[in-house]
């Protein structure tokens, strides 16, 4: 269903891209959330049938370093580009859910003209004082499915089985989170906010900007203001989704994503 | 041995359900609980116990920096060491320290730090925390994942600024500066000495011994507790090949002293469980910041001290297990002295931060435990080190002819009128 290949950019950053779909079908370049990939990423999946998906993993996500190469938001964004290029990709659609929809979107902002649609999926990046997202940087571990999921039961899809008496287990856990929390953390902590929203004007492509309706760590407001920014955003509101939609309603997320995106 | 009367500043009128009623001693306690016109007597208060450490000639006096804190009431160390430095004159002045990371530009650490090791005559000890996430992520919005760098580029800038007889530009990557240029400088040359707190992350051994810097253990778990730590952090000094002196470092100690055991446990429980109970409630979600700790230190197991399962034991341990988990060492002199005997010994440490002032411990009981100590147990433990006698290396070179300001104003604040006891007896 999925392959997996490997790149280097030209920062020389080595990663690994899993790529759904086919190759006769126009291309999509997909970023992951703060988790990381997780569970099959059945939105990719359902993106494969119309589109060949490439979805690179975050340095500091994976197995491969290079973290240490980036830390500020231009570093990401830029990251974000070389990696499109590395592909040899011609203006693929953008495509990046929460964390990553912050980084498609600087990408699109920074070049526009180098990328079709851009679609986001509860994308971080704005920030709403009288709607202040909760710290993602203080949560204990059972803090997370009720901020995540519309239904907190499914939440084993973050940790991957994880047994927590396992100590060689919980110090790989730890460290695997430290690396994808801390990495995020350059353009997230300690307000997740690094003044996108006067960049927005830049972007001039197709958006579609897809919601959880019950997302309680950044509430649909968020997406009201997305809209305001992006005028030709097609906003959606998908239901009994929260923040991790792509893996509480993948379908409707990627018939809203495929709806743009043609 | 050398002995600093370290006082963290708790504020001592946290509510009894202060656990059930507030989530977190540290970075959103309840600024409603702060009373500015209570903190008139309790500042004044905490000084004077310091100054008192040094007229019973302890040899140093501390201070640190703490954030959004409810056992520390010292945002600024350094107002308080100013303080000091004109009121005593003869013990050292520990600011064990200053949040380099914290400081825009670091710069202002060079120029307050050398400020008071001035007005002191030589006598600042200078402590470069890299910082607990409490206070430096979270209530100052540092980065977690760039903290160590940041601070890495601070101290970087500190000594060179301290260093430097010219001007120099400085292209840091945190820090552009076109006119690097230390007015005033510090007595102590080529600096003071340096100590670097550490809470548990094995990177600061690295950089204690790359430049040769004191490395301080604060923990509040006590020397049992600490064993372990510190056995790993002298490996390191064997395998860098340099000498096992033990005022390389330091140790934080909880103690109390009175004329029995018996009346150890009834002058001090109260005090000593208000902060184990109150003080340490910090909420875990803030010990611990995803990027914080570095990856070699997490696979070390070095965990935080207010973890989460700490939290659990903090909260529910009584007098007796206190004692004898060596949380604290309390009890009569001699008790004192052989449980001190034992620290000094198994963490092979030269220097002590003396905790007396625990919580809301009244002013004339920290008095008493602390006069009991300088008198009838520092004395038999001057001599631990014999083989590394005069190794003052780690320690203060204050000038010789020093003004003594204290002398011309030591009753200033005798009035019978001012509340001493802050705290409940």
């Amino acid at each position: 269903m999925s392959r997996t290949i490997s790149i280097t950019t030209a920062r020389g950053i080595t990663c690994d891209v899993v790529v759904f779909g086919s190759a006769a079908a126009s291309p999509v370049v997909a970023f992951h959330g703060l988790g990381g990939h997780l569970g099959g990423e059945p939105t990719l999946v359902a993106l494969g049938d119309r589109h060949e998906v490439f979805a690179p993993v975050w340095p500091g996500f994976g197995a491969s370093g290079g973290e240490d190469e980036l830390e500020d938001m231009l570093d990401f964004a830029l990251h974000g580009a070389d990696i499109v290029v590395a592909l040899g990709l011609e203006r693929p659609h953008l495509y990046g859910h929460s964390f990553g929809g912050m980084v498609a979107a600087e990408m699109a902002a920074l070049s526009p003209a180098s990328y079709g649609a851009v679609g986001l999926v509860a994308p971080m990046g704005l920030w709403l004082d009288d709607h202040p997202i909760p710290d993602v940087y203080s949560m204990l571990p059972y803090d997370f499915p009720v901020h995540l999921f519309h239904d907190p039961a499914t939440a084993s899809v973050l940790t991957g089985g994880v047994d927590f008496e396992d100590r060689a287990a919980v110090t790989e856990f730890l460290i695997d989170n430290s690396r994808r929390l801390g990495t995020a953390g350059k353009v997230l902590f300690p307000i997740p906010n690094r003044r996108l929203a006067k960049r927005l004007y830049r972007v001039t492509n197709p958006v579609a900007v897809v919601w959880g309706a019950s997302d309680r760590l950044m509430p649909p407001v968020y997406a009201e203001r997305w809209g305001e920014l992006l005028p030709q955003a097609a906003v959606t509101m998908v239901d009994e989704a929260g923040h991790m939609a792509p893996y509480e309603q993948p379908a409707a997320v990627a018939a809203a994503l495929v709806s743009t995106f043609g | 041995m050398k002995f600093t009367w370290f006082n963290l500043m708790p504020w001592p009128y946290l509510p009894d359900d202060f656990r059930e009623s507030s989530r977190s001693v540290w970075v959103d306690i309840p600024s409603t609980l702060f009373d500015p016109a209570r903190a008139n007597a309790v500042y004044h208060a905490y000084m004077d116990l310091l100054e008192y450490a040094d007229e019973l000639g302890f040899d140093g006096i501390g201070v640190n920096e703490h954030h959004q804190n409810g056992y520390g009431i010292m945002p600024s160390p350094n107002l308080i060491a100013a303080g000091l430095a004109r009121r005593t004159s003869n013990a050292a002045i520990c600011v064990i320290g200053n949040s380099i990371a914290l400081y825009n530009p670091p710069i202002r650490v060079a120029e307050e730090f050398a400020m008071l090791d001035c007005i002191s005559g030589g006598r600042l000890v200078a402590g470069f925390p890299v910082g607990t996430p409490m206070d430096t992520n979270f209530c100052y919005g540092q980065i977690p994942a760039l903290t160590r760098d940041k601070y890495a580029e601070a101290h970087d800038l500190i000594m060179r600024a301290w260093a430097s007889d010219e001007p120099f530009a400085f292209d840091g990557k945190y820090n552009q500066l076109r006119y690097v240029n230390c007015w005033p400088k510090p007595i102590q040359q080529p600096h003071p000495p340096i100590y670097i707190p550490g809470g548990g992350s094995v990177e600061t051994w690295d950089f204690c011994l790359d430049h040769d810097y004191n490395y301080s253990y604060l923990s509040f778990a006590g020397y049992l507790h600490a064993k372990q730590l510190m056995d790993g952090y002298w490996d390191q000094v064997a395998t860098r090949g340099k000498d096992e002196s033990p005022y390389r470092a330091a140790f934080a100690q909880i103690i109390c002293v009175a004329d029995t055991d018996a009346e150890a446990e009834r002058l001090y429980s109260e005090h000593v469980l208000y902060f184990f109970n109150r003080c340490l409630h910090v909420y875990p979600g803030f010990s611990d910041p995803p990027g914080y700790r570095t990856i070699n230190t997490i696979k070390a197991g070095a965990f935080d001290q207010f973890r989460a399962s700490m939290q659990k034991v903090f909260a529910n341990l009584t007098w007796r297990q206190l004692v004898e988990d060596g949380h604290i060492i309390a009890g009569s002199p001699a008790t004192v002295i052989d449980r001190m005997k034992d620290l000094i010994t198994s963490l092979r440490v030269g220097h002590v931060f003396a905790l007396f002032h625990c919580g809301n411990m009244a002013d004339w009981k920290t008095r008493h435990s602390t006069k009991l100590f300088a008198e009838q147990v520092m004395p038999h433990l001057r001599a631990m080190w014999p083989d590394w006698d005069g190794d003052d290396r780690w320690w203060i070179r204050p000038l010789a002819d020093r003004v003594r300001p204290e002398q011309t104003i030591s009753e200033a604040r005798r009035d019978p009128q001012l509340p001493r006891d802050v705290a409940a007896d």
